[in-house]
């Protein structure tokens, strides 16, 4: 979503995006003209006039489960944003019942948060697991 | 013929043509009547809206809340054709 209105969404993924992407971009591509959407999600920047690299995880109840914010000259990681999906879900298979420590990754341990487990994480979780 | 700019985007100077303008008095009234802008809270539901759209081809309308029962990434970025 950007200030730019759906016309020039067309252009840029025919003229441009389409020649990185086979078929172009594959989901909507939205336009927010004003910035009121954004302003909204508090990331709209009044001064210079557009959004900020806003990014939020929304949950399938609709509630927002993450969110990280980025002044326009840096990309965004996706591998990070896919991560943070896959340990979401997981956590919501569980029920609550499965945590994922620092440097998670899909296969890799989950904590079971409970009373045994207060002072007790050092034995089931190592330092060189959240650079992993 | 003016010069070459930096990347920038239109706004008003707050003064009609040809007269000089004291930008930090109206730029004080404009702070005066500002809404504050808060961060939206993790854990809470997200705001809903509706917005036009471009998705293969087609013009369409996007409602925030037709994507209840799915994981939705929403992202803002400054604006298209940029580098990043």
């Amino acid at each position: 979503m950007s200030i730019d209105s759906m016309f020039v969404h067309k252009m840029w993924n025919d003229n441009e995006l389409s020649k990185m992407v086979d078929g172009g971009v594959p989901f909507p591509m939205l336009s927010d003209a004003g910035g009121k959407v954004g302003a909204v999600y508090g990331i709209y920047d009044d001064n210079a006039g557009v959004e900020t690299r806003g990014r939020f995880l929304i949950d399938p109840d609709g509630v927002v489960q993450g969110y990280e914010v980025l002044t326009p000259p840096v990309g965004r990681n996706v591998n990070e944003t896919i991560r943070q999906i896959q340990a979401f879900q997981l956590i919501r298979e569980s029920k609550g019942t499965e945590a994922t420590p620092s440097g998670w990754k899909p296969g890799k341990m989950t904590l079971k948060p409970g009373p045994e487990l207060v002072g007790n994480v050092w034995k089931e979780w190592k330092t060189e697991m959240a650079f992993d | 013929m003016g010069e070459e700019l930096g990347v920038s985007c239109a706004r008003p100077t707050g003064g009609p043509v040809g007269e000089s303008v004291k930008t930090d008095e109206t730029e004080k009234e404009k702070n005066i009547f500002k809404e504050v802008v808060s961060m939206i809270k993790v854990g809470q539901k997200a705001p809903d809206f509706t917005a036009p759209a471009y998705h293969k081809g087609r013009f369409i309308n996007v409602k925030l809340s037709d994507y209840l029962g799915k994981w939705v990434v929403l992202c803002f970025y400054p604006g298209d054709f940029t580098f990043v």
